[in-house]
């Protein structure tokens, strides 16, 4: 048995000589201290990267039967469509992968909700951790242009004129707009050629980049070290080999505890896809049940739930201004809306980094904003009416506000003393 | 103070409560009735599958309702060579177009496509079916209550009969049909429950396997937070 660890520890040895091996399973697992008190909040994170293998490895075995094909076939159904359809039915276990894959977006943007809703609340994205913020909101916006071209393969009728309204936004730019579209779309209306590229972006294209952004994303986090609920940093307080007295080795601490995180995630996510596939009509639409028909204008067009409260900002501006159309100011909102959030770790300048310590205004703020946030996205899947408008614009502004005022209101905000090391 | 503020922070709920819609009056499940489902399917073979298509079901699917190739062959085959072709027809789309204003579409999933908040496809199916009534100002003479000014004629118009609306929005029979009004009912909840079965023929088995992976994902989640605990003692 000694002589067989030897000659494993011979190859490890031959093995770092040439690659990284040990140092890297030292550097991000095995002696990476993250602090001791992560709570509820801090699964999200590896349940995200959960998520994404999850999408790739599903995405993969649907791409071998998946067609991306707008022709009609024998029966007068796109080929697309029957491809869905065929995976539903013929694929062995093509059901399991398509519903996984398929709740999985919607599983994605839970998790990256909470995980940003973490990051505002314990100040993950104060100083010095700006960067990882920043990369982190640029994997966030690609994800929802994954999503968005994604949601046009199945093609049907809410995939068709979901991109037909999201690609038509960008006709309303000034002086580029409609050629910018027709560029987009490879053709007047979203067809055959919009499939394609829709396709060739979601499997090859953005996943490729998102890889990459993630690897940046960790990368940047294990330089600096995780942040916690105290949002003080454990690495001020060292013992005499230079480990901080507050953390604990990544592996085997988290990992075990990420364990049972992703047990429960599992659960949670089984339970939508064997028992509630399209949920509710928010995971899969009915409408999408019907093959995509550019010849009719379905009555209700709403985007998939993630996008709603974006979507619900676009809407809610509806005046012209300098001599510009609403349509195009609304696009504005609706990127200042996405956009803005980037910024966070400058307009944050509270003495303190967790919410644990921040005082009442800055706790009623960001009450507000939840509450801003969930209506627009409810008023996003909602036909607008007068009223509506009116709700989702105030909205519209208490969110802005939260963002915009926030240099003002949490340097005024009466703050509690962060305590010298975590607290349990 | 904070009583204060949960107040105003609910208060826009208040205004988002949506307006009720008309509901449909829920479909019988029938998911489990085998007899049901094959009388269902024996409906739709013959009635249904004449104009529209059921184009990703294929015949010895129909094996999941225990029938077996013999009686799928004998009793329901009438558009197919081999038992392993697709539900199609002989209808040229152009031809159908011309005689109904639009294709008739595709009806495999038609139960998955038909839901709202009113009520899941198969509710809107049930009520569509047994929503059919005479309008001399329409084409095929029939119209419809849940689907206003339809493409389609009421082909179970020798069951049901024949209904008239009357100055209430209300319908009565005026002509009897084969069926008794609660037959007739009956028939088009088995009918129902097969275009539901169709939408997506591998629900059962889904919802039968979710109960083992979940007792699964229980019995690791045990052993995972055991796991935890033991590694976890000595931080403090």
């Amino acid at each position: 048995m000694s002589a067989l660890n030897a000659k494993m520890r011979g190859l490890l040895e031959w093995v770092d000589a040439r690659l990284p091996v040990s140092s890297f399973w030292n550097g991000h697992l095995a002696g990476y201290y993250a602090p001791k008190n992560f709570n509820f909040w801090y699964f999200f994170g590896s349940l995200a990267l959960l998520v994404l293998v999850i999408q790739i490895g599903t995405g993969i075995v649907l791409t071998m039967h998946y067609k991306p094909d707008a022709s009609l076939n024998a029966s007068g159904v796109p080929v697309a469509f029957a491809s869905v359809e065929y995976i539903m039915r013929d694929v062995p276990w093509g059901w399991l992968l398509r519903y996984m894959h398929s709740t999985g977006a919607s599983a994605f943007f839970i998790v990256v909700y909470l995980h940003m809703f973490r990051g505002l609340i314990y100040g993950s994205h104060r100083n010095p951790r700006e960067l990882i913020w920043v990369v982190g909101m640029v994997i966030f916006l690609l994800l929802m242009a994954e999503a968005f071209f994604g949601y046009l393969l199945p093609w049907g009728q809410m995939s068709f004129w979901g991109a037909q309204v999201i690609v038509n936004m960008f006709s309303a730019i000034p002086l580029i707009g409609p050629d910018l579209s027709l560029w987009l779309r490879g053709d007047f209306v979203v067809g055959d050629a919009t499939l394609n590229r829709f396709f060739a972006f979601h499997v090859i294209a953005l996943p490729l980049i998102l890889l990459g952004l993630v690897a940046v994303h960790v990368i940047a986090l294990h330089e600096v070290g995780s942040n916690n609920p105290d949002g003080i940093e454990i690495k001020k307080k060292k013992d005499e080999k230079g480990i901080p007295l507050d953390g604990i080795p990544f592996h085997p601490y988290y990992t075990v505890k990420d364990i049972v995180g992703v047990v429960v995630f599992a659960m949670v996510f089984a339970i939508v896809i064997f028992f509630w596939p399209e949920g509710g009509g928010y995971f899969l639409e009915s409408n999408n049940f019907v093959p995509a028909n550019p010849f009719q204008t379905p009555t209700h067009i709403a985007p998939v739930w993630y996008f709603t409260p974006y979507y619900s900002v676009l809407r809610s501006i509806t005046y012209p201004l300098f001599g510009i159309e609403a349509k195009f100011w609304g696009i504005v909102g609706m990127g200042a809306a996405t956009v803005i959030i980037l910024f966070l770790p400058w307009l944050d300048r509270s003495p303190v980094k967790s919410i644990r310590y921040k005082g009442p205004i800055f706790k009623a703020a960001v009450a507000i904003f939840i509450v801003a946030f969930l209506t627009l996205g409810y008023l996003g899947m909602q036909p607008p009416t007068p009223v509506r408008i009116v709700i989702a614009q105030i909205c519209a502004l208490l969110y802005f506000a939260f963002f915009l005022f926030m240099p003002i209101y949490s340097r005024l905000d009466r703050c509690k003393a962060e305590p010298e090391r975590v607290t349990r | 103070m904070k009583n204060l503020l949960c107040v105003l922070l609910l208060a826009p709920l208040l205004a988002l409560a949506s307006e009720s819609d008309q509901h449909f009056e829920p479909a019988p499940d029938k998911s489990g009735d085998v007899a049901a489902l094959q009388h269902g399917a024996k409906l739709f073979v013959n009635y249904c599958l004449n104009c529209h298509s059921a184009s990703f079901m294929r015949y010895n699917r129909l094996r999941d309702l225990e029938l077996s190739d013999q009686q799928i062959r004998d009793n329901l085959m009438f558009t197919a060579e081999k038992i392993g072709e697709p539900m199609t027809i002989a209808m040229r789309r152009n031809d159908a177009k011309q005689w109904f204003g639009v294709p008739p579409p595709d009806l495999t999933v038609i139960a998955r496509a038909r839901g709202s908040e009113a009520g899941s496809g198969a509710d809107w199916l049930y009520a569509y079916m047994r929503g059919f009534y005479r309008d001399d100002t329409r084409p095929s003479g029939w119209n419809n209550t849940v689907f206003p000014n339809v493409g389609m004629a009421h082909v179970l118009w020798d069951l049901q009969g024949e209904q008239v609306m009357g100055e209430d929005r209300k319908l009565t029979l005026a002509v009897p049909g084969k069926m008794k009004p609660d037959e007739y009912a009956a028939a088009v909840a088995d009918l129902v429950a097969y275009l539901q079965y169709m939408g997506e023929p591998a629900a059962p088995l889904r919802r039968f396997l979710g109960i083992f992976v979940l007792i699964f994902l229980a019995g690791f989640l045990v052993l995972a937070y055991a796991l935890k605990r033991e590694f976890w003692k000595d931080v403090h």
